[in-house]
C-alpha cells in the first residue's frame, strides 16, 4: 500500500493539480461573474470548445502563441454577447438560450475545424508554451518547482482570483454586478444601467471561458480534439456554487476538484490494476455531486439569477 | 409663494385599454409637502413612476425649476434632484447598508469610496435624525430602518424632490412619528416632498397641500389640508360620501374558538405565552399590540400552520389534535393572511386558481382526482362579480390585481363557505378607504350571520370601531380584553406597552 501511496504522491503530483485546476478556475471565475449578475451560462462547455479550436486555430496558422490566446478571449466575449443578447437585452428563457449557445458552438467548432484542417490521419499539433520560472521563487523546495515553474496561463489564473474579487467587491462596477444580480430594481432606481451591467458581465465571464479554452488547447493538449472539454464546463456550473458565488471559494473549489482529479489519474498508473480504469475516472464527478449536496445546502444564489428584467413590468 | 421645485403637466399615462394618468398638472414648491390622495388605482404610483423616469408619459412635460427636461431613467430624475422612496422597497437584502447606499455612485481611484459613504452617512444621520448601522447587511434592518435607508439613499444622491410612496402602510404607529419629524426636517431646509397616502389624518397632520386624483384625473386639490375634514376629503377621493357601517348591538352565541394555555417555540418571530383566548359566534375579538409582540405566531396557530408546544384549542367545540390547515379549515375556519402576495394567493397563478387552491380536493372543483376547470371558472366567475373585484377576468394573473382587489379575492374566497371563524390579519393594511369599507361591512355582515371574527390589527381606531371585544398582546402574553364599550385609545395604548389591564 505505502508503495502506491508513494506513486501517487510523487514529486509531480502538486504540479499536475495546478495545471488541472487551472482552466477549471478561469471558467469557474467566468460563470461567477455571469451568475453573480443574475445570468446563468450554460452556453459554457461550447464556448470552452469553440474558444479551444479558435485559439488553437489562430496559433497554427500564425505560429504566435498570444494571438491563439487573443483569438480564444475575443471568441468567448463574442459568444458571451450572443448569449447576453438573448437572455439580457431580449429576456428569454437562460436555460434554453445558455444550451443553445452550447449546441451551436460545438457544432461550430467541429465544422471550422474540418473545414481549416480537413481529415487528417495524424491530428495537427502546436509547439506548447513553455513553462516559465519565476526567479527565487521557484528554487523554493517542493512549492517551487510545482507553483512557480510553471506556464504563463497558470500565473494569469493565479493573479485572476484576488483580481476577480478585488473587482467583485471593491469597485463600483462589482457592486453594481452584485446588485443587479440581487435586485435589478433597486440598481435601476439608483441610476444603474441593468442591462449594461449584465451585458458588460457575461461578455467578461465568456473572456474568461475562453481563456479556459485556449489552456485546453493550447497547454494541456497541444492539439485540438472533439472531447476536449468534456464536462469540465459543467464542472465549473457546479464548483461556482460549491464556492458559493464568491472568487476565493470558487478557485478553492476548483483546487480541490483538481486534487481530485490528479489523484484518480494517478491511481489509474498506479499499481491498482485489477479496479477497472472507468471507476477511478468516476471519482472526481462523484466527489462534484457530494461536495453539491453538502454544500449546496445553505449556498444561496444571487436572488435575480435566471430573472429577466424589464422596466415596465410589476 | 417660491417658484416651483418641479412641476407636470399634463401628464397622461396608459396601459394598454387602462388609463392610469390623464392630464395630470402638478407642482411643487421648496419646503412645501405635497399630499397626493387618491383610492388604490387612482394612479398615483403611476405618476410618480413617470416623474421619476420609470415610465414614459405618452403625453405631457415636466419641468425642474422652471426649466423642461426629458426623463427617461431613474439616472436622469436622480441627476435632476428627484429621489423616490419606493412602496415596495428597492434594496438587495443581501448586501450591505452602506452598499445598498453606495450604488450606482462612482469610487474614487476606481475603488468603492467607502470613507466618504460613511462620512455622508454620518452627517445626513446628523442632520434629520436618520442614523443607520452601516456594516448591517439590510435583511437584518426593521420595515421602519429599511424605509430610512432608502430615504438616506435618496438625499446621499442629492435629491432637492423626495417622493414617498405610501410611506407609512408599512410603519407601527411610533415609527409614523419618527418619519414626520424627519421629513419636517426636510422641508425645513427647502426639500419638495410629495407625500402619498390614503390615511387621511396623516395627510391633515402632515401636508402644507394636497391633490386628489381619482382614475388618472385631478379631482381636486386642497389648499389647506390641516383645516379641511377628513370627510371632504374622503369625497373627493371616492367621488361620494363615505359613511361608517352602522354595527348593531352584539348577542353572542357560544364559543367558536377557544385557546387553552397555549405556547410555542419553534418560530422565527415572538413566541406565545400561555395564551388563552375565546371568541363567540357572532362577535368580533380584535387583537391589538404594537406589530411583532407575537401577533404572527397566534395567526399561524389558529390556522393550523404552527402547531403549539403545549396548549388546547377548539374550533366549533372540537378539539384541533394535529394542526394542519387542512384540519382546521374542515372544522370550519377562514383566514386572511397577513402577507397577501406570498400566503394569501400565489401570484403566478390565475385568479381563478387561486380563489379555490384551499379548497381544491373538495367535490366542489374536482372529481375523480381531476380538476373541474369549468366549475372553478364559474366560482371565480361568480366571486368576481359578487365582490366587484376589477381585473380583467378569472384567467388573470392574480399578482397583477391592486391590494384592495386582491383583499376581496381572499374574504370572497373565505366567506364563499360560510366559515364558523375567520381570522383575518391586517384586513385593511394598504386599502384605501372606500375598499376598506368594503371590508369592513363584509365582517359586520358575517356577525350577523353568526360567524366569530378574530382581527389581528394595529390601527386602533380600526379596531374600535367594529370589535365587541379587544384584546392586548405584548411580548406573546395577553395583557387583558377590554369590552370595546370601555376602551379607549389612550388605555389600550396603555396597555400595549405591557401595562396590565383588566378583563
Ligand atoms: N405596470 C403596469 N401594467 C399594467 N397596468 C398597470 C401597471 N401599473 C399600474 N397599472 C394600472 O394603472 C392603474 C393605476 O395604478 P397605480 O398607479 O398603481 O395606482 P395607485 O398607486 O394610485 O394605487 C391601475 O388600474 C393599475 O392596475
Ligand atoms: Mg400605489
Amino acid at each position: 500500500m505505502s508503495v502506491v501511496l508513494e506513486q501517487i504522491f510523487q514529486v509531480g503530483f502538486l504540479a499536475a493539480i495546478i495545471r488541472i485546476a487551472t482552466p477549471l478556475a478561469f471558467a469557474t471565475l467566468g460563470e461567477m461573474f455571469s451568475e453573480r449578475a443574475g445570468v446563468l451560462n450554460l452556453g459554457i462547455e461550447g464556448i470552452m470548445l469553440l474558444s479551444a479550436m479558435t485559439g488553437f486555430t489562430a496559433t497554427s496558422l500564425s505560429g504566435s502563441l498570444w494571438l491563439g490566446v487573443l483569438a480564444a478571449v475575443l471568441t468567448g466575449a463574442l459568444m458571451g454577447a450572443v448569449h447576453a443578447l438573448f437572455t439580457v437585452a431580449l429576456g428569454l428563457s437562460q436555460h434554453v438560450c445558455g444550451i443553445g449557445v452550447t449546441l451551436f458552438s460545438s457544432g461550430l467548432a467541429y465544422f471550422l475545424y474540418r473545414l481549416i484542417f480537413g481529415q487528417q490521419s495524424v491530428p495537427p499539433s502546436i509547439k506548447s508554451f513553455e513553462t516559465l520560472p519565476i526567479p527565487v521563487l521557484s528554487d523554493i523546495p517542493v512549492l517551487g518547482p510545482a507553483v512557480f515553474n510553471q506556464f504563463s496561463l497558470v500565473y494569469m489564473a493565479m493573479a485572476a482570483v484576488p483580481l476577480a474579487a478585488f473587482v467583485l467587491y471593491r469597485t463600483p462596477w462589482g457592486l453594481s454586478v452584485r446588485m443587479v444580480g440581487e435586485n435589478p430594481r433597486a440598481a435601476d432606481s439608483a441610476g444603474v444601467g441593468v442591462i449594461a451591467t449584465r451585458f458588460q458581465a457575461v461578455v467578461l465571464g465568456g473572456a474568461l471561458m475562453g481563456l479556459a479554452g485556449a489552456f485546453l488547447s493550447m497547454v494541456q493538449f497541444n492539439a485540438f480534439t472533439f472531447g476536449l472539454v468534456s464536462g469540465r464546463g459543467w464542472v465549473a456550473i457546479a464548483l461556482v456554487v460549491f464556492g458559493r458565488w464568491d472568487p476565493w471559494r470558487s478557485a478553492g473549489a476548483a483546487l480541490l476538484f483538481a486534487f481530485v482529479d490528479a489523484l484518480q489519474l494517478r491511481m489509474q498508473a498506479s499499481g491498482l490494476g485489477h479496479i477497472p480504469y472507468e471507476a477511478f475516472l468516476m471519482l472526481p464527478f462523484i466527489f462534484t455531486i457530494v461536495a453539491m449536496a453538502v454544500m449546496s445546502r445553505n449556498a444561496i444564489a444571487p436572488s435575480a439569477l435566471l430573472k429577466p428584467f424589464r422596466r415596465e413590468e410589476r | 409663494m417660491p417658484a416651483p421645485l418641479i412641476e407636470m403637466r399634463g401628464i397622461s399615462k396608459r396601459f394598454g385599454a387602462v388609463v392610469a394618468n390623464e392630464a395630470v398638472d402638478l407642482s411643487v414648491a421648496p419646503g412645501e409637502i405635497l399630499g397626493l390622495l387618491g383610492e388604490n388605482g387612482a394612479g398615483k404610483t403611476t405618476l410618480m413612476n413617470v416623474l421619476f423616469g420609470a415610465y414614459a408619459p405618452d403625453a405631457g412635460e415636466i419641468l425642474v425649476q422652471g426649466r423642461p427636461v426629458t426623463i427617461n431613467s431613474s439616472a436622469d430624475a436622480l441627476a435632476a434632484g428627484i429621489g423616490m422612496v419606493h412602496q415596495h422597497f428597492h434594496l438587495a437584502p443581501r448586501l450591505s447598508v452602506l452598499e445598498n447606499l453606495l450604488i450606482g455612485i462612482p469610487g474614487k481611484s476606481g475603488r468603492i469610496d467607502r470613507a466618504g459613504g460613511l462620512a455622508r452617512l454620518a452627517e445626513i444621520g446628523r442632520q434629520h435624525g436618520l442614523t443607520l448601522d452601516p456594516g448591517l447587511p439590510v435583511s437584518a434592518l426593521s420595515i421602519g430602518e429599511q424605509q430610512r435607508l432608502e430615504i438616506v439613499k435618496a438625499l446621499f444622491r442629492g435629491a432637492r424632490l423626495l417622493i414617498l410612496d405610501e410611506p407609512t402602510a408599512v410603519l407601527a404607529p411610533t415609527e409614523v412619528d419618527g418619519l414626520f419629524s424627519a421629513l419636517r426636517s426636510m422641508a425645513a431646509q427647502g426639500l419638495g416632498i410629495i407625500f402619498i397616502s390614503h390615511k387621511l389624518n396623516e395627510v391633515r397632520a402632515l401636508t402644507h397641500r394636497c391633490v386628489v386624483l381619482r382614475h388618472g384625473r385631478v379631482t381636486g386639490r386642497v389648499d389647506a389640508p390641516a383645516s379641511t375634514t377628513s370627510s371632504e376629503m374622503a369625497q373627493l377621493m371616492c367621488g361620494h360620501e363615505i359613511v361608517p357601517p352602522a354595527r348593531g348591538p352584539s348577542t353572542p352565541g357560544a364559543a367558536v374558538l377557544t385557546l387553552d394555555g397555549i405556547s410555542t417555540s419553534r418560530h422565527s418571530g415572538m413566541a406565545l405565552r400561555d395564551v388563552s383566548l375565546f371568541v363567540r359566534a357572532g362577535e368580533i375579538l380584535g387583537i391589538a399590540g404594537v406589530s411583532g409582540n407575537g401577533q404572527r405566531a397566534l395567526a399561524e396557530v389558529i390556522s393550523g400552520v404552527l402547531a403549539p408546544d403545549v396548549g388546547r384549542m377548539t374550533i366549533a367545540g372540537k378539539v384541533v389534535s394535529r394542526f394542519s390547515p387542512c384540519e382546521v379549515q374542515a372544522l370550519g375556519l377562514g383566514r386572511i393572511p397577513e402577507d397577501r402576495m406570498t400566503t394569501g394567493l400565489v401570484t403566478n397563478l390565475p385568479l381563478a386558481d387561486s380563489m379555490v387552491l384551499p379548497r381544491i380536493g373538495t367535490a366542489a372543483f374536482s372529481r375523480n382526482g381531476l380538476l373541474r376547470p369549468d366549475a372553478i371558472r364559474a366560482f371565480a366567475e361568480a366571486q368576481i362579480k359578487a365582490y366587484d373585484i376589477r381585473c380583467p377576468g378569472p384567467m388573470t394573473r392574480a399578482g397583477a390585481l391592486s391590494g384592495g382587489n386582491l383583499q376581496k379575492a381572499l374574504l370572497a374566497r373565505e366567506l364563499a363557505f360560510d366559515p364558523k371563524v375567520l381570522v383575518v390579519s391586517q384586513p385593511t393594511r394598504g386599502l384605501d378607504i372606500g375598499a376598506a369599507r368594503f371590508v369592513h361591512e363584509k365582517f359586520l355582515d358575517m356577525r350577523a350571520r353568526g360567524c366569530g371574527i378574530v382581527v389581528i390589527g394595529e390601527d386602533l381606531e380600526e379596531l374600535l370601531m367594529f370589535c365587541d371585544r379587544i384584546t392586548v398582546m405584548y411580548e406573546g402574553r395577553i395583557v387583558g380584553t377590554l369590552d370595546s364599550a370601555d376602551a379607549t385609545i389612550a388605555r389600550l395604548g396603555l396597555m400595549m406597552t405591557g401595562a396590565e389591564g383588566h378583563s
